[in-house]
């Protein structure tokens, strides 16, 4: 079953230097119980497109077109035009997110308990004493030693993956059927990222729910998705099952990110490979494919079509669909 | 700290080129007799860290002048006496620190009110008109001198539009009469309050905006908080716990005497005494007052400290 389904989405920032186009035209769904990751670069348009689903972005500052159909218990909902008071009712109870940085994320004055208990009752019409027993519940879920003391502790008392653990207890508060953690762990060290990613992985299973899981690390996508969706210059550019992608990545860039993972079965000597160049400007896109001023391979393609022409997303095996003129015809 | 300023202040006044006692006695006064007599009723004979001791034993154990029939008697906290105005520095100030409270306390209520509500209002609208009005608020405020709004705001609002009745009489006391208090002390107030108003709403302004744009003002959106839950609890609450701090140094800075202020309404507040003091070169008084200030700011400095860690919880010492 279909859970959510993003159909063309854009959004456009205008700047005085010029439109930026954050999101372009990016289209995927996401089935009950899946684990969808989004990788990309920096400034790929990874979180905006997340920020647009949640209608985090303010409406004065940018344009967002295209639809996002939310399967709700009330049925089918496209999150971009309803009123805000409605889109309320969605956000933290229906769909919740954990963001990159628990520090910053988390508000400083308040304790982690008013703040998970705070997410609790807005959705409920129950006593506090509730939403407190709730609190200490899901922080014993995430692994916070002596959850019911701890619960008075302000963010500042907790260390860094405490702290991201804290955030998903309240976003799991009101079990959400879609999780979007952005960058979970690019804040955390490493040790602390795999714990993390762990806990995400079984209270996904324990809570039935989807996950959008926007990464910039490969190994954690790995790990954790069933399905992948590459992000570059704001457009998807190769999307297919993990292992698939792995496998048999079709675009030039997806080679190129995955030959950039320092991998145990290389020579601890080797140097890791890397993609020439800079992801290109949003304000003014290279004509043609995006990538194509980047491209080790745009020699392949006849004539300089690479540098005229955007391709379009196309299947290229079952669940299999990328961004390239190469193999297109196959 | 205190005894540093004390000293300091002390030291300044011993070595300014006065004559204390042949200042007490007059202007067309050139008796030596009468200036030896006084400076031994005063003790300016004694040696300086004497008096300097006896200054500081008398802010605790109170102090006499002179003896016999002329012996006047400080009880303490005895700051001096000074001898122009013929009465114990402790009583003058006495005198007129409730004026300048009075005064202080209604303009900080006042331009509390208005520029924390001013400053919400241009940040929630920004770009609308209610943040261009306070842009312009701001401007004129922090512009206009407080002696020219004081007597702006007399000729117009008072003598010309009539819209408030001419403050008449002198000062009394709030628990004599409170509602001459208000009547005399309202147009200081909001001269004082325009000012001070006017930083408020702009420093308000910017401390809203940027804290809306922290992540966790994006964390309690993303959890579903009506946006008025958001500005009232989440933003507010970080963005003015540097107002406390403000509001607190501004308040002891007014407590030291608002001296245009009160020399415009005629105020007998401790800006006015220490004016009076300094075109009498009345040391006594000089020496208090400035002490007196100093003891405000310090002590304001504490207590605005420890609010702050009611605010913040990061500031408490585990």
């Amino acid at each position: 079953m279909t859970l959510l389904s993003v159909k063309n989405l854009s959004v456009e920032f205008p700047t005085t230097d010029g439109l930026v186009q954050a999101v372009n035209d990016v289209s995927f769904d996401i089935n009950a119980g899946e684990t969808l990751a989004i990788v990309g670069e920096s400034g790929s348009g990874k979180t905006v497109t997340n920020l647009a689903i949640m209608g985090l972005i303010p409406k004065k500052t940018a344009h967002v077109s295209g639809k996002v159909l939310f399967e709700s218990a009330a049925g089918q909902v496209d999150l971009l035009s309803i009123d805000k008071e409605e889109l309320r009712n969605y956000r933290g109870q229906d769909i919740a997110m954990i963001f990159q940085d628990p520090m910053s994320s988390l508000h400083p004055f308040f304790t982690i308990g008013d703040q998970i208990i705070e997410a609790h009752q807005i959705h409920n019409k129950v006593d506090t004493k509730v939403s407190r027993n709730r609190a200490i519940e899901l922080l014993e879920l995430v692994g916070i030693q002596g959850a019911a003391s701890r619960i008075n502790s302000f963010p500042h008392q907790f260390s860094g993956g405490m702290r991201q653990r804290a955030m998903i207890a309240m976003a799991l508060v009101n079990n959400p059927s879609l999780l979007i953690a952005d960058e979970p762990t690019t804040a955390l060290d490493v040790t602390v990222q795999a714990q993390i990613i762990k806990l995400l992985q079984d209270l996904q299973k324990e809570f039935k729910m989807s996950m959008i899981l926007i990464t910039h690390d490969m190994g954690v996508v790995a790990g954790a998705a069933n399905r992948v969706n590459v992000m570059y210059a704001g457009r998807i550019i190769e999307s297919a099952g993990v292992n698939e992608l792995y496998s048999n990545p079709r675009m030039p860039y997806t080679q190129g990110l995955l030959a950039s993972v320092p991998r145990m079965d290389r020579p601890h000597t080797a140097r890791l490979e890397t993609i020439p160049g800079q992801p290109p400007s949003l304000i003014a896109l290279p004509q043609g494919c995006s990538f194509s001023p980047r491209c080790s391979q745009k020699s392949n393609v006849s004539g300089n079509r690479c540098e005229t022409e955007m391709p379009e997303l196309t299947e290229r095996a079952a669940e299999h669909s990328a961004r390239c003129f190469i193999g297109e015809n196959l | 700290m205190l005894l540093v300023v004390s000293f300091a202040v002390y030291v300044i006044f011993a070595f300014l080129p006065f004559d204390p006692a042949a200042l007490t006695c007059g202007k067309n006064c050139n008796d030596p007799g009468i200036i030896e007599a006084n400076r031994h009723r005063l003790g300016y004979d004694l040696p300086f860290f004497t008096q300097y001791f006896l200054f500081l034993k008398g802010l605790f154990f109170g102090r006499t002048f002179g003896e016999g029939a002329a012996l006047i008697n400080c009880p303490a906290p005895s700051l001096g006496y000074s001898f122009q105005q013929h009465a114990c520095v402790t009583n003058l100030i006495g005198e007129a620190l409730p004026v300048t409270l009075s005064l202080a306390i209604g303009a900080l209520f006042m331009w509390i009110v208005l520029g924390v509500g001013l400053g919400i209002l241009a940040a929630r609208f920004r770009g609308g008109l209610a943040d261009r009005l306070s842009t312009v608020f701001v401007l004129v405020g922090t512009s206009l001198p407080t002696f020219l709004t004081g007597l702006l705001l007399l000729v117009f609002v008072v003598i010309k539009w009539k819209l408030i009745p001419f403050p008449e009489g002198n000062y009394v006391p709030f628990l004599e009469n409170p509602f001459q208090w208000i009547q005399i002390l309202f147009l200081p107030w909001l001269t004082l309050a325009f000012a001070y108003a006017a930083l408020y709403t702009r420093f308000v302004r910017s401390s809203v905006i940027e804290t809306s744009n922290e992540d966790y003002i994006r964390t309690a959106r993303a959890k579903g908080l009506t946006e008025s839950v958001i500005l009232g609890k989440h933003t507010l609450r970080a963005a003015l716990a540097p107002i406390v701090t403000m509001a607190g140094l501004d308040f002891a800075g007014l407590l030291g005497g608002a001296i245009l202020t009160e020399s415009v309404f005629n105020l007998p507040g401790l800006g006015r005494l220490a004016i009076k003091a300094v075109t009498d070169i009345d040391l006594p008084i000089i020496v208090a007052t400035t002490l007196l200030a100093a003891f405000i700011v310090i002590t304001m400095n504490l207590i605005v400290d420890i609010l702050y860690a009611f605010i913040d919880p990061r500031v408490r010492v585990a």
